[in-house]
């Protein structure tokens, strides 16, 4: 077993641009995180904020052109994952990282049996035959708590629901035993008793298995439930990172704060309207100069506009350890 | 799947019915006498007799059942005689041509195989050569190769047969003196010296209609390739860790089949049917030369047989589409 402190994962400065006719788009902006066996990060923030291309970002999943990823350092164990070539990636993907996407229903290939595509991973990575491959699948379906798998394991896709499928999905991405488990937005496309199912799952195998998971979402309800540590993107980068009960105590991050309010409470008064944030998130066409939030934030001043504010640790742990935080606002009232 | 056929079949017949009503009624309407190629020395009243001879003085709801009665019962009865020596068919009269005086399906018989031969390995070719076209051309959208394979099916699509036919007859057998200018259908494959010429002319003929196919199949493989490329499960099949090969040639591919294979299935009774105005043009003596001829002659019988059987490929092929969809597609089921 590796070394329990060292972090599976260990993300510096990553930056990623689109290539567009109308010029670039930074999508991602100098981000770094960690993340240590066994621990869930859950990384927040609207659509468009750049979490999703994060991740894709990590692996090479993203199609290159128009993605470009132009610096960083992604270390998965003692690999840098940005300096492999293709073909090393897509030895890793599968293998020591699994994905779960957002629509089950689109995310399973119609036309193939899910036998078929539990077993691919498993005889690229494993080095199974094609019988031992077939077993296994059935023990993973059984794994993600698909009743009579035996049987199921010979269906197509259009033959699960919604649920269903995504546990096929979370089966497949599971198959190789990765050190790692990016889950992108896996309950956004599903009914709510469904959601909570799903998460459940997810938290047990996580117990079982000791995978890193990091588990995207826009959602900070299912965050509050699932994660240890909370990242929370907006324009691209990280502008707030605590451990969970932190992000939902001491919120530093005006952003942050105003996802929280978003929340609908069944207690108390029932107000007339959800509460929104202002505005639109910003399309990143420059490398940031201000800060991204600042046309949407309440508390926005001089500074916001002539600096892009830097995470800035505010207890004694090193940056993407503790709570940071990366806000002008916060720096100058020192609010906590 | 087989009840869902066989329900189709029988919904088919009386399709098939009404469409060969109106074929025959069609055809019978136009203008023009089977006397017409006759010289004119002959005297009418011999050519009276020899309308009625034919049976073409007939009103045409007579000819038409009796029409009806040989192609579903004398001619299919013949065919089962000649498979097994039975004598089904006794002395009924068969569908006779009334250019040639001999059964239409002894005509179409020999004419057949020259269309087989030369348009069905046009088609083959056309395919063979339009699927890898159009996958390479979508996974490498807008590079150089692509822009050329569509400049090259937007040419096979626009050119019609007989330009490119004729710049093939003149820059190949003219210039080049490569291929011969004409298809001669008497040349019997016995050893390799007649099989290579057998190659030789055919290329000309095969290598046109395999453009205009390539041309209309490549278009169809890349933008299904390239809406499948774009989906879910190609970004699932990556996240797994599956090499480009794969991801391409399994997931992206049995996904654009589906279309692709419909479409091909659909254009398999135009085979049969021939390329008229290439069949024409290099003198391959087929079924499509063979039913110009027969309009030409005012060969009512030999028009309507032809004209009925293509409408029966029609249907069955599309019915053939309807299976393979069926097949490929695992989200269809036909109850």
């Amino acid at each position: 077993m590796a070394d329990e402190a060292a972090p599976v994962l260990d993300v510096r400065g990553l930056t990623t641009v689109f290539h567009t006719r109308q010029g670039e788009i930074h999508a991602v902006n100098a981000v770094s995180f960690a993340l240590k066996r066994g621990e869930v990060l859950g990384v927040v923030g609207e659509s468009g904020s750049g979490k999703s291309v994060t991740m894709m970002s990590l692996v090479g999943l993203l199609p290159t052109p128009p993605a470009e990823v132009r610096a960083g350092q992604v270390m998965l164990g003692t690999r840098d994952l940005l300096q492999m070539s293709a073909k090393d990636l897509s030895d890793v993907r599968g293998a020591k990282v699994g994905f779960v996407f957002q629509d089950p229903m689109t995310s399973l290939n119609p036309v193939f049996t899910v036998e078929n595509q539990i077993c691919e991973p498993l005889t690229r990575h494993m080095g199974l035959s094609k019988a031992q491959a077939r077993a296994r699948s059935v023990e993973l379906l059984e794994l993600v708590g698909i009743p009579d798998a035996a049987k199921r394991v010979k269906y197509y896709p259009h033959q699960f629901s919604g649920g269903m499928r995504q546990r096929v999905m979370i089966a497949i991405a599971l198959a190789c035993e990765p050190d790692l488990l990016i889950a992108d937005e896996p309950t956004t496309a599903l009914d709510v008793t469904i959601q909570a199912q799903i998460i459940e799952l997810m938290k047990d195998l996580q117990k079982k298995l000791g995978m890193a998971i990091i588990w995207i979402t826009h959602d900070m309800g299912v965050i509050a439930g699932i994660a240890d540590r909370v990242m929370v993107m907006y324009g691209g980068q990280v502008v707030e990172h605590a451990p969970v009960d932190q992000i939902f105590h001491s919120p530093q991050h005006p952003y942050t704060r105003a996802l929280l309010r978003t929340i609908p409470t069944i207690t108390g008064k029932r107000e007339a309207r959800l509460s929104v944030i202002e505005g639109q998130p910003p399309i990143m066409a420059q490398a940031p100069k201000a800060c991204p939030f600042g046309a949407r934030c309440a508390h926005h001043f001089a500074r916001c506009d002539a600096e892009n504010p830097q995470r800035r640790p505010l207890d004694c742990l090193p940056l993407g350890q503790g709570h940071d935080v990366a806000c002008h606002w916060s720096a100058e009232v020192g609010y906590a | 799947m087989l009840t869902f056929t066989l329900r189709r079949l029988l919904l088919a017949l009386p399709t098939l019915l009404f469409i060969s009503l109106i074929i025959f009624l069609l055809v019978d309407l136009a203008p023009g006498s089977p006397m017409s190629e006759i010289p004119l020395t002959v005297p009418p009243e011999v050519r009276q007799k020899m309308i009625e001879a034919l049976g073409a003085d007939q009103p045409v709801f007579v000819r038409y059942i009796l029409w009806l009665r040989q192609f579903f019962w004398v001619e299919p009865a013949t065919l089962i005689d000649g498979w097994f020596g039975l004598n089904l068919a006794g002395n009924e009269q068969r569908i006779l041509s009334w250019q040639s005086r001999s059964p239409v399906f002894t005509v179409i018989g020999q004419r057949i195989p020259q269309t087989l031969t030369v348009i069905g390995t046009a088609y083959l070719l056309g395919i063979a050569i339009a699927i890898p076209i159009g996958i390479y051309s979508a996974y490498r959208q807008y590079s150089f190769f692509d822009q050329l394979g569509t400049l090259v099916a937007m040419i096979g699509f626009s050119v019609p047969t007989f330009f490119s036919g004729t710049l093939f007859i003149i820059i190949f057998a003219v210039w080049l003196h490569w291929f011969p200018t004409k298809y001669d259908t008497t040349l019997l494959v016995t050893d390799w010296p007649s099989f290579v010429l057998q190659l030789k002319q055919m290329a000309m003929p095969v290598m046109v209609l395999a453009l205009a196919n390539a041309a209309a199949i490549s278009r169809y493989m890349r933008s299904s390739m390239l809406e499948n490329m774009g989906q879910d499960y190609v970004r699932t099949a990556r996240a797994k860790g599956m090499t480009e090969r794969v991801v391409v040639l399994k997931h992206v591919l049995r996904n654009s089949l589906i279309p692709v294979v419909t479409v091909i299935a659909l254009g398999i009774p135009s085979i049969f049917g021939g390329a008229i105005i290439t069949e024409n043009l290099f003198g391959v003596n087929g079924i499509g030369a063979a039913l110009i001829g027969a309009i030409h002659a005012n060969d009512l019988p030999m028009v309507q047989t032809l004209a009925f059987i293509f409408a029966v490929l029609i249907v069955v092929f599309n019915l053939i589409a309807d299976v393979l969809y069926g097949l490929l597609d695992p989200r269809i089921r036909y109850e």
